[in-house]
């Protein structure tokens, strides 16, 4: 605030210089031009203001105090942009438009999972200190966040954007809670600002362009799969807008993601993949795994701990799991050459930090693997309502990479690993019944804690050619029918949209609550099949949220290692953790006909005998009568003379 | 249709219909037996093809190299089944376990509705163990099956540790899209069924068993496997499922192209393909083959584990190795290769296996006969059904002198004809519902009061039954009105054959088999009785002619077929053996071939029976 105020005094200052000093003097009229400057960069939809200020001085300064109580905010901000950073006041460099501030973070977590398999999660953050999403504000100077991120932002005035790419399905119950749940497929789900008129419109356009950056058939999403779920998908970002019309969520479960989606993904880091830990990623390695997710996410957020202004966050992550018995042949020591075929040599020199973390909570004393080189930092933090323990490497410090100029991580196992907490909150889910002519989805969800129930919000997002029967649809817990409080159900439109059924069910402890909903399977049009109808047609995840209460607070050891009186309440943040769990998607088998020779057979014949049907059915219902021939032409004539005379004719 | 419609030529296309039926019916009779036979003629029948893009072109390096190690998990396998008396859960789950599956199980019970004799069994009670290798980067929509049955004593041991093996195998390759269920069933069928029941969450016999804990999607393909020795000589392909339902051709082709192509010898119906056609000894050995097929798929049982699986649109077939004294011998590596290969191909499918036939008859492995060729063999066979009900029609119609204004006009004969027909059909039909419903309701009270087992019970109250509906129908119609016209039996007749051509077409499209062999002797009799032929030869071929016997004689033809002729006294200890299977295989399964012989088809001869005693 302090810095805020002295820019301002600056430019009140300057304005009364210049009030007073109205001869024609050089250095005056130089700085006037510079302000010039500064004001059409800033507001370029009052031009004109800017250029009355040039004319007429004391015009001008009402024009800016009008200006300045108009955009109060866009003001503060831009101001704060400029001198942020600067402690000295009054520094002239304040006026001048100096890049925004940006700046990039990396980091690479490794966990070896129960089920001896090892994770690997990129994540790159890079935080823009400027606000695209501003009315007639332009932001064309970019350093380290992507350009082509930027301009759609703007362009479409999103708010908030993720987008992930997910080959495979995150096994929780071998591998735990994953730390960036995705579906598989390709998710999108985006707020848009809400300016915004016509949000659908600018969500076909967003979809459109989105899919061609990132080399991926997002341009699949129409209407027919999208929705707007009304409670599942809050912002995560700043701003408490919470009207879903300007909330867009869609899936394609059938994406297939391989490194045609690497390679544009990765050309959005500021490194690419030249330098740091994104040499890393080498695609034959990355997809010879059992699972890989990445994804975008955009979001406003404070810019300072004061929240002060805007900024803008892109994450972009990256996860992998490595198979211990195709990848590994069965053994469980690993080393970043063996998982990656590349060694880490530098950070990336762009990055403000770049660190690797490597989940060491099993091995407190290292009685189950080795880790070499070691380190002597450890970092606890609590993760999913579980208290973990990190050891860190920093890629900044020369030290890290040893004598040899690289780091090549190795962990060695000594003993079986312990038993894996199982996760609190699971869920699958499935088709039931066979035949083609209906079906029931059911889903189940899993409720592992021991004493404390809590809510989960299911979503559900059917397409239309299967539709329905909204009547049929049961929730039972514990073999007792479990009544939620909330539901929000959109009936789905033939060819226009989907199902949408949202639920907030209350969880018994440790119990199953099975959710299940008849459907029929519709016939489709003909040419609305796929090329490959047989295949089935896929119906995306269905997404449960829920705020899990923490095992942290469940575990009774954790007090043995915490003074007494700091655990007597449960802090918030430990009380319960928000996770988000996506069940598998559906493939589900429609009526199909033989698109074949037989099939012409079939048709060709059906008529056939629809004819030949028709023909004798008239032949034998008809009672057929023998009929007179007709009397020529005089007999006709003499009965008509007849009929006119009374006498019964011949 | 100027033909039919102008009334002259009408009635001379019917009078020469009337005037030369029976030669036309017997034509056709004697035209259908030999289109029928002349499908094994080799060069009549079409050879298979792989229709299956995916499957076709793409080639499939098969590398399985473990056989011995899996004989030898084999043998530790019979070790703890010995142990442990029956299916050893907990080593099983541990051994899937130490492979890297993802292992559930699932328990069931099932009480049968009586004591199944040739099996032992009668309180049933079992465990299913399954592991499902999760495919990589695969969203668990898709799955493929391979099941071993747990058999009691010394049977299929080599099955499951085959199965573990490549269970091992595949766990370490990359390749997989699909996901892999490996599933050993305890009790064979009742196990599947219970499995299958469970994997789909539906109910329909009735069976207890616990909920799965862990599923992949939809199955594409599933095969089963049996096998009970080290080494073997041939591998027999087992197609014939449920109600007679067959998997897609292109699974028998898979399975031909791999024993081609690791030149294991392979057998259909326990017979290898001969390539001798023209000699008269080739084509015996063809047809005798289709006649095996023809007999398996009519009697609409489960041949394999695999049969139950075709209800729920898998397809499916068991894999059978029979090891004979043969010098010739396939060790357990070339076997895993080869089930190694036909996964691969599975797994490289995009769609459902839906490019090639459904219904087929198979003469020999590499030949098949499509539905297109075998229907006219039973269009000629119904014909005769129609040919003589239009005579039947045109009899009822024309005995009032006035012809000229057709058949209209005749309403005061065929009025009490309504009444006479309604009683047989209704009595008939009741008839049906006993013979379904009481062996199985009254076995209670025939243990009691006879010195029988339940299962003998049952059969010879089904026998029972059947005989007294002979006896009982036949006068009824006279107790309402009074004596039987010539009419009369007419009507009757005609309802008996338009039902029985109905009944015959329906069953010919769902099961070919079943229809062709009930319409071959049935249409006969159908076509021939009348009040006016000698009672006690009328009544004999009549009875030579029914449902029941039908099954004896192909039960006699069957096993004639194996190569294990029976006499008349065995033949009579199988036939009651056979009905009573057929009666556990519609509780326990739900196979319509029993259902359709008491409610439907025996009701309809009964009918016929009447018209025979009609007075």
């Amino acid at each position: 605030m302090a810095a805020l105020r002295l820019g301002w005094a600056a430019v009140f200052i300057w304005i009364f210089v210049s009030l007073i000093l109205t001869c024609k003097c050089d250095s005056v009229e130089k700085s006037d031009e510079s302000v010039r400057d500064e004001e059409v960069a800033r507001s370029p939809g009052e031009p004109e203001h800017a250029e009355e200020s040039s004319n007429d001085e004391v015009q001008a300064e009402k024009q800016q105090w009008h200006t300045t109580d108009f955009g109060m905010n866009d003001a503060l901000e831009n101001s704060k942009a400029h001198s942020g950073g600067n402690d000295s006041p009054g520094d002239s460099r304040a006026f001048k438009a100096p890049p925004a501030k940006d700046h990039f973070q990396e980091e690479l977590v490794i966990r070896p999972l129960h089920s001896g398999d090892i994770y690997a999660g990129f994540q790159f953050r890079t935080q823009l200190d400027t606000d695209f999403v501003q009315e007639g504000k332009k932001v064309s100077h970019y350093r380290l966040f992507p350009k082509s991120l930027g301009q759609v932002l703007s362009k479409f005035s999103v708010r908030e954007l993720h987008i992930s790419f997910t080959q495979g399905y995150w096994r929780t119950m071998q591998w735990g809670q994953p730390f960036i749940p995705a579906p598989p497929g390709a998710e999108l789900w985006v707020w848009f600002h809400n300016t915004v008129q016509n949000v659908d419109e600018n969500w076909k356009e967003l979809t459109n362009v989105l899919s061609g950056i990132f080399c991926a058939s997002l341009n699949f999403i129409d209407s027919t799969n999208t929705v707007e779920p009304s409670a599942s998908f809050k912002p995560l970002g700043l701003g408490n807008v919470t009207d879903h019309r300007f909330l867009r969520y869609a899936t394609l479960p059938r994406e297939i993601v391989c490194t045609e989606n690497l390679t544009p993904w990765k050309k959005l880091l500021p490194c690419g993949s030249k330098a740091g830990l994104a040499v890393l990623m080498k695609s034959e390695k990355l997809f010879h795994s059992s699972f890989h997710s990445q994804a975008v996410h955009i979001r406003p957020i404070c810019k300072d701990w004061q929240c002060s202004g805007t900024a803008w966050e892109l994450r972009q992550t990256l996860s992998v799991v490595f198979d211990l018995y195709t990848s590994g042949q069965g053994k469980k020591d690993w080393s970043l050459f063996k998982m990656f075929s590349r060694t880490l040599t530098e950070a990336c020199p762009l990055a403000a930090s770049s660190k690797l973390y490597v989940d060491v909570t099993d091995n407190p004393e290292g009685e189950l693997f080795d880790l070499s080189p070691a380190t002597p930092v450890l970092n606890t933090t609590v993760v999913l309502g579980d208290r973990r323990t990190y050891a860190v490497y920093d890629l900044t410090k020369a030290e890290t990479f040893g004598q040899l100029r690289s780091l090549n991580l190795l962990m060695r196992w000594k003993g079986e690993g312990g038993d894996m907490l199982r996760p609190l909150l699971h869920a699958e889910r499935y088709v039931a019944g066979f035949g083609l002519q209906t079906g029931e989805i059911h889903t189940l969800i899993y409720n592992n804690h021991p004493y404390r129930a809590f809510p989960v919000l299911l979503l559900e997002s059917v397409p239309w050619y299967l539709r329905l029967y909204i009547h049929t649809l049961t929730i039972t817990s514990k073999s007792r029918e479990n009544k939620p409080s909330y539901i929000h159900y959109q009936p789905s439109k033939d060819r226009l949209r989907p199902h949408l059924l949202e639920m907030l069910v209350q969880l018994p402890p440790h119990s199953v609550t099975e959710v299940t909903v008849q459907f029929e399977r519709a016939l489709l049009k003909w040419t609305e099949y796929t090329p490959d109808p047989n295949h089935g047609f896929y119906v995306g995840s269905s997404v449960i949220s829920a705020l899990v209460p923490s095992v942290v607070a469940m575990d009774v050891n954790s007090t043995q290692e915490r003074p007494l009186f700091s655990s007597f309440f449960h802090t918030k943040e430990e009380s319960s953790y928000f996770v988000r769990v996506y069940t598998e998607p559906l493939l589900v088998n429609l009526p199909t006909p033989d698109f074949s020779m037989p099939y012409n057979v079939i048709c060709l014949t059906c008529t056939v005998v629809a004819v030949a049907y028709g023909s004798f059915y008239n032949l034998l219902t008809r009672t057929f009568q023998v009929e007179e021939p007709s009397p020529p032409l005089a007999k006709r004539l003499a009965n008509i003379i007849r009929r006119i005379r009374g006498v019964p004719p011949l | 249709m100027g033909l039919l419609s102008d009334p002259n030529r009408r009635k001379a296309l019917t009078s020469l219909l009337t005037r030369l039926n029976t030669p036309i019916c017997v034509l056709c009779y004697l035209a259908g037996i030999a289109w029928f036979m002349g499908l094994a003629f080799e060069p009549f029948t079409l050879r298979t093809y792989m229709s299956e893009n995916a499957m076709g072109s793409t080639m499939v390096e098969e590398r399985f190299p473990s056989g011995e190690r899996a004989l030898a998990t084999a043998r530790e396998f019979a070790a703890h089944k010995k142990k442990v008396g029956g299916m050893p859960v907990d080593w099983l789950v541990k051994t899937m376990q130490a492979r890297g599956l993802e292992v559930f199980t699932q328990s069931f019970s099932r009480t049968l509705p009586f004591p199944d004799e040739s099996k032992e069994r009668f309180m049933v009670r079992g465990t299913n163990v399954y592991g499902i290798l999760r495919a990589p980067r695969a969203p668990r929509t898709e799955a493929l099956v391979l099941s071993a049955p747990c058999s009691p004593g010394n049977s299929n041991n080599q099955a499951v540790g085959l199965l573990l093996g490549l269970a091992q195998y595949f766990r370490s390759q990359i390749y997989w899209a699909k996901d892999i269920i490996f599933l050993v069933n305890e009790h064979d069928l009742i196990g599947m069924q219970a499995w299958l029941e469970g994997y789909h969450h539906t109910n329909i016999t009735g069976m207890s068993f616990t909920p799965l804990q862990g599923r992949a999607g939809s199955i594409q393909a599933a095969l089963s496997l049996e096998l009970s020795s080290d080494v073997i000589t041939s591998l027999d392909l087992v197609l014939e499922g449920l109600n007679g339902q067959l998997p897609n051709l292109d699974l028998a082709n898979l399975f031909h192209a791999f024993c081609q192509k690791l030149s294991v010898l392979c057998t259909i119906q326990g017979k290898l393909q001969r390539n001798d056609w023209d000699s008269t000894e080739g084509y015996t050995h063809a047809a005798q083959t289709m006649m095996l097929m023809v007999l398996k798929q009519a009697s609409g049982r489960p041949w394999g584990d695999h049969g139950l699986f075709l209800r729920y649109h898998i397809e499916a077939a068991t894999v059978r190795g029979i090891n004979s004294f043969r010098h010739y011998k396939t060790d357990a590596t070339t076997l895993g290769r080869l089930l190694e290969g036909m996964f691969r191909k599975l797994n490289n499918l995009l769609e459902r296996l839906h490019q090639s036939y459904f219904f087929y008859l198979m003469p020999s492995l590499s030949r098949f006969v499509s539905i297109g060729y075998y229907m006219p063999a039973f269009g000629l066979l119904a014909a005769i059904l129609l040919l003589r009900a239009l005579d039947l029609w045109v009899q009822i119609g024309s005995p009032a002198p006035v012809t000229q204004d057709g058949v209209g006009e005749v309403e005061p004969p065929s009025s009490p004809g309504v009444l006479s027909v309604l009683t047989p059909i209704v009595i008939s039909h009741l008839t049906g519902v006993a013979l379904y419903t009481l062996p199985i309701l009254s076995q209670d009270t025939a243990v009691e009061h006879f010195p029988v087992s339940e299962t003998e019970a049952v059969v010879l109250t089904a026998v029972a039954i059947y005989t007294a509906g002979l006896a009982l129908p036949h006068n009824t119609h006279r107790l309402i009105s009074g004596e039987g016209t010539e009419q009369g039996w007419r009507v009757l007749k005609l309802a008996a054959l338009l039902y029985l051509a109905v009944l015959l077409g329906c069953t010919a499209l769902i099961n070919f088999s079943l229809g062709f062999i009930l319409a071959v002797t049935l249409v006969p009799a159908a076509a021939c009785v009348t009040p006016h032929m000698p009672k006690s030869l009328g009544a004999l071929a009549m009875v030579l002619l029914s449902p029941g016997c039908i099954i004896l004689y192909c039960i006699f033809l069957f096993q004639d077929l194996q190569e294990a002729p029976v006499t008349l006294p065995e033949c009579c200890v199988l036939f009651l053996s056979v009905i009573s299977q057929g009666i556990l295989d519609h509780a326990l399964y739900g196979s319509l071939v029993y259902p359709l012989l008491a409610l439907f088809v025996y009701p309809c001869w009964l009918l016929l029976w009447n018209v025979l005693f009609w007075k």
